[in-house]
């Protein structure tokens, strides 16, 4: 099979080398084809009866479940009703909490709703300016920007990254530094008189409140906190007249002060009157294959399907009686917390289409944590670091060998349809969800194991929610083109949202006041620079795919840090050579580049790579108070020479 | 319950009480203004004055503020005297208790002794007003119109300020300072002859090295030159004297303002002083950043929360807001380029405005002057403030931004660069495709892959077939 980048809606056709070489991780050579109990070898009865009866030894709430961004509608739909029907645990989180979890706090509170672009991703063609703050997607989603050739480009990034080299303005701001910058933009609007007064005042709340915080950021200040040149700053503002979007992404989110930070850049988005108007507006860019999806049907914490509120009684009651049970479980632990508690409260963890042992913050800890568990049981396609570790292993389907829907960055579900039928012995996540559930007692038909029956019972469960997809049919996504929400099945679904009123019951959009705290952990006399880390266009999330595939392996075959030569050269290091970076949770190892447009104070480090390569080790997880976003972005290190 | 009193509702005295409410929402806690408004911010009223911001846009707290935070607020009010023994203040006629007083009074304007700005009285003559407060800012934009001589006192940093914003204005003004260059403090004579040159085509002209020696209303300044400005506003910024009345009368130890220590205490502990009116020896006053940091330190310590925190000192940037004019000065300017015990860098380039100066010990900025170079002031600001190693590429350090590389021609890049790095297709691919036979754009896509990523690659793919195409003999 090969892949082409023909008809690759929304986008104009293209493929990056992940897309082109993804066929390859069909018959990629490590393909798990048999269940494993302690590494060896075991039929799917086998497994599937070893895990329940363990299962059963224990109270719900010892029982945790870990989900992923990259699971289908179905399988996080499914998921979500199996760990609160079947396992009756309320200890359900996926990696999304690591990912989006900022932007969607921010969104809630400024618009009500919140749905990664409120507009279709073809509308970024007729803006005048775009601006990115903590995106790079000219490697992480590079057909994203031929959206972009129309408009003039601003990108903020503590690194000149690609995408910053195809920029029309580069701001640089220090690592966590992200919020200090977006108000000193609120401010520098106002005194250039770039503040739509009519938008605020129709269709915004709390301006005044969220001014006050920004009076306090004057160009100045802000460009001895960032960085960021006072002329920089009125030149970005400049550029943001017109038909503007303000996009963020990880690199502004993942901080303990996440939340705050997107209000702070919807904050600006809102006084430049961009949201809720035609061809403007405020979105955060997806992190993962269903990052947008997998958010909105019930494998969060705190939600249940349809994007609805687990505390909301009259949500609970809709989806009790959709579900048929009499009793759900409340709220449970977030990503970081709920891994944290492994081996303490939590006895048993069941993995999905996740890999924390390279992804998640501290990650040393967090392994000794999984290592302490009595059962941990992962289900994936290959054997992930993760996997690696576990009690039992399931092999199950992937990309091209099942049927289902993803729900991309603008909100729009797209089918995906099975091209190929998978090895022997490997099965969907949906069988496995039902083999647990029935021998955990659960009548067959409530764990259906065909997508389109899961999708059918999901379309009731959303109705009447937030993302609500009860008039969409796997027939209608054959030819429409279609955005939640679409509340019945002559409904054309919603491109744009937000344009006659936003979704609080005033149909304002709210100012939320917000001020500038820094990084939980600035550097010192011992750690004296700022790391922070992302990814590079060869690998997808933990590498765990990618790197089983040759072609992007060469390219990029292991761990690296970019600094800058000055940065280098003083801690005795050379181009080449090996460096070990050092924190306060932990070391890792990673080959020097040297970089002449770092700032001299930041190291960037992917975190693809897994063993001694691994950048998690360092990372801080110290959690955002709403979002509970660990700060991936930013902490202190010191480097050696290996 | 403890009370703390605050007297001085500026910058710094709102700051503390922000800084006490956010660590503890108990603490009894008053304050005391003499003005009638919210505290508003100090620094914004160049802003006011240059017409960008309106006089409610700079309030730091709205009305609601004391009530929605539980601080009893007294507006309007001055301190009478402080008992010291019965830890009271008097206000009117009412005696308020503390266990802790801080002191947050400010400076006052200091008016040149030129004969005529005050009225017998003590009060500014007519048509002269100082540039300190909201209520002077309300009257500086009153009177000043287009086309109006207008003088300011003061070539320093405020002065300055105001000139650019009632130059703004359309007002024609005048600077008159004393000494002969703008900013002596902060600036070396290079850096204040360009910083003049640029502010005289924004319309502001400079009477350098004179007095003004007398004053009349309606007509203008006599300067000691013998000569004459004329001036329906004189508006005076010639610096500012820390407020130590009540603290001189409550017989604390005064210098230039009132002496206290790291933990901003005075010679009495019960009595604390910030901001302008406090003399630490690690700060000079008039910015507020050195406030602010020491309202932090104030409430770390008042509320308990970190009873050991201590006031080390605040590094200053003088940073000049005016519009078009891009200043940043720091640390110790005043060092010769040729002196021997610093490495100094200096740039001079007049007619576009620009000026750079830099002093280096020890790898590390100890002082620099930057006008006209925006983004090497953002850059070097922060090397200053953290104390890092300046880059060794000091041209770079100057342009503020590492130096692009040239871009280089198809014909100089190794075989090994990476030229579409969506598909990683390095220029040697993309050659020996094309001499197997693809010889178009579409045709290379077609068999490396390149351009069909992001698209970012494509014109250097497209000078890759022109340079192949030229200089290389075509397939057969």
């Amino acid at each position: 099979m090969t892949v082409t980048g023909q008809r690759v809606l929304p986008g104009p056709g293209g493929l990056c080398q992940k897309g082109w070489t993804s066929a390859q991780l069909l018959n990629t050579p490590g393909r798990l084809t048999t269940p494993l109990i302690h590494g060896e070898p075991a039929s799917w009865d086998e497994a599937l009866d070893f895990v329940a009866t363990k299962i059963k030894e224990y109270e719900p709430d010892q029982v945790a479940v870990f989900g992923g961004g990259g699971l289908t509608n179905e399988k996080a739909y499914l998921l979500g009703k199996f760990a609160r029907v079947a396992l009756k645990t309320s200890q359900i989180d996926y990696n999304g909490r690591f990912c989006m979890s900022s932007a969607a706090a921010a969104g809630n509170k400024a618009f009500g709703l919140d749905r990664g672009m409120p507009f279709p991703l073809a509308d970024l063609r007729n803006a005048d300016a775009v601006l990115l703050a903590g995106s790079n997607p000219a490697e992480t989603m590079p057909p994203f920007m031929k959206h972009l050739t129309n408009a003039q480009l601003i990108v903020v990034d503590p690194r000149r990254t690609a995408t910053a080299e195809m920029a029309a303005l580069h701001l640089q701001p220090a690592p966590g530094t992200d919020l200090a910058l977006a108000l000193g933009l609120l401010h520098t609007a106002f005194i250039n008189s770039a503040i739509d007064k009519q938008y605020v005042h129709e269709r915004t709340t709390g301006f005044d409140a969220a001014w006050r915080v920004a009076a306090a950021w004057w160009p100045e200040r802000v460009e001895r906190v960032t960085g960021v040149s006072v002329q920089d700053q009125r030149a970005a503002v400049e550029l943001l007249r017109g038909n503007a979007f303000i996009l963020s992404g990880r690199g502004t989110e993942q901080h303990a002060s996440g939340t705050d930070t997107v209000s702070a850049w919807i904050n600006l988005a809102l006084a430049l009157g961009l949201p809720g108007r035609k061809y403007s507006g405020y979105g955060c860019l997806t992190g993962q294959g269903n990052g947008q999806g997998g958010r909105e049907h019930g494998q969060k914490a705190d939600q249940l399907p349809g994007y609805r509120k687990i505390d909301d009684p009259a949500a609970r009651e809709h989806i009790k009686q959709v579900w048929g049970v009499d009793d759900l479980p409340g709220p449970g632990r977030s990503a970081y917390e709920l891994l944290d508690a492994l081996g303490q409260d939590i006895k048993t963890l069941l993995v999905f289409g996740s890999n924390p042992v390279v992804s998640a913050p501290r990650a040393k800890h967090i392994t000794k944590r999984l290592e302490s568990l009595d059962l941990l049981v992962v289900a994936d396609f290959v054997l992930s670091e993760t996997a690696a570790m576990a009690d039992v292993v399931f092999p199950v389907t992937q990309w091209a060998e099942e049927d289902g829907t993803m729900t991309n960055l603008e909100g729009r579900i797209q089918r995906r349809t099975k091209a190929l039928s998978a090895p022997e012995g490997v099965r969907s996540d949906l069988e496995l969800i039902n083999g647990l559930a029935t021998r955990l007692g659960q009548p067959e038909e409530r764990f259906p194991t065909e997508p389109e029956d899961v999708f059918t019972e999901l379309r009731r469960a959303s109705q009447g929610g937030a993302a609500d997809y009860s008039g969409i049919t796997y027939a209608r996504l054959e030819t429409e083109e279609l955005h939640w929400p679409v509340p019945s099945e002559d409904h054309p679904g919603t491109p744009r949202l937000f344009l006659d009123r936003f979704a609080h019951p005033d149909g304002k959009a709210r100012f939320v006041a917000v001020d500038h705290r820094g990084p939980a952990e600035p550097p010192d006399d011992e750690f004296p620079l700022y790391a922070t880390t992302g990814r590079v266009l060869q690998h997808y999330q933990s590498g765990a795919q990618t790197r089983r595939i040759q072609e992007l392996n060469q390219a990029v075959p292991e761990a690296f840090v970019e600094i800058h030569p000055d940065t280098a050269h003083r801690a005795g290091l050379e181009a080449g050579g090996t460096a070990k970076v050092v924190s306060r949770r932990g070391e890792m190892q990673a080959k020097v580049r040297c970089v002449s447009s770092m700032r001299p104070d930041v190291v960037f480090l992917p975190f693809h790579f897994p063993g001694d390569g691994r950048a998690n080790v360092l990372t801080n997880p110290a959690l955002d108070p709403t979002s509970r976003m660990p700060e991936f972005k930013v902490c202190a290190v010191r480097l050696e020479p290996a | 319950m403890r009370r703390v009193v605050i007297v001085g509702y500026g910058m710094a005295g709102a700051r503390l009480a922000d800084e006490i409410r956010r660590r503890d929402k108990e603490m009894h806690v008053t304050v005391v203004g003499d003005e009638q408004h919210a505290a508003y911010n100090r620094v914004l009223l160049s802003t006011v004055v240059a017409g960008t911001m309106t006089p409610e846009s700079v309030s730091l707290h709205d009305e609601q503020w004391a009530h929605d935070h539980g601080i009893d607020l007294r507006l309007g009010t001055t301190v009478r005297s402080i008992d010291r023994k019965a830890r009271t203040i008097t206000i009117d006629d009412e005696e308020i208790p503390y266990d802790a007083l801080v002191l947050a009074t400010g400076s006052k304007p200091w008016v040149p002794p030129t004969e005529g700005l005050l009225d017998p009285d003590g009060t500014m003559a007519p048509g002269v007003v100082a540039f300190r407060s909201l209520d002077d800012c309300a009257r500086i934009v009153e009177k000043a119109g287009p086309g109006m001589p207008v003088a300011v006192l003061g070539g320093g940093l405020l002065g300055i300020e105001a000139a650019r914003g009632l130059a703004g204005r359309g007002c024609l003004v005048t600077v008159v300072h004393p000494v002969g260059h703008l900013m002596e403090r902060q600036l070396d004579a290079g850096a204040g002859r360009v910083l003049a040159r640029t502010l005289g085509t924004l319309g502001i002209e400079f009477r350098l090295g004179v007095l003004a020696t007398k004053y009349l209303a309606g007509d203008g300044l006599a300067l000691d030159d013998g000569s004459h400005v004329p001036a329906e506003l004189v508006v005076v910024s010639a610096g500012v004297r820390a407020d130590t009345r009540l603290a001189e009368e409550a017989g604390l130890t005064i210098d230039r303002g009132i002496v206290v220590d790291d933990a901003l205490r005075t010679s009495d502990p019960r009595i604390h002083a910030i901001g302008d009116c406090a003399q630490h020896p690690g700060t000079v006053s008039g910015l507020v950043q050195p406030a602010w940091d020491q309202a932090s330190v104030l409430a770390d310590r008042l509320t308990g929360s970190a009873p050991g925190s201590r006031y080390k000192g605040t590094s200053v940037i003088t940073r000049l807001k005016a519009r078009d004019v891009d200043l940043a000065a720091l640390g110790d300017v005043h060092v010769d380029v040729d002196c021997p015990e610093s490495e100094v860098l200096c740039f001079t380039d007049p007619v576009r405005g620009r000026y750079a100066k830099l002093v280096l010990r020890d790898d590390k900025v100890t002082g620099a002057i930057l006008l006209g170079a925006p983004d090497a002031a953002a850059t070097i600001t922060q090397l200053y403030d953290r104390g890092q190693p300046a880059p060794t590429d000091r041209l770079a350090l100057l342009l503020g931004r590492a130096l692009p590389g040239e871009a280089a021609s198809p014909a100089d890049l190794p075989a090994s660069a990476v030229v579409c790095r969506c598909n990683t297709v390095s220029k040697g691919q993309i050659v020996s495709a094309w001499r197997a036979g693809a010889e178009t754009v579409s045709a290379l896509a077609e068999v490396t892959r390149a351009t069909t990523g992001c698209g970012g690659c494509k014109d250097a793919v497209c000078g890759l077939v022109d340079w192949l195409e030229a200089s290389q003999p075509r397939s057969a």
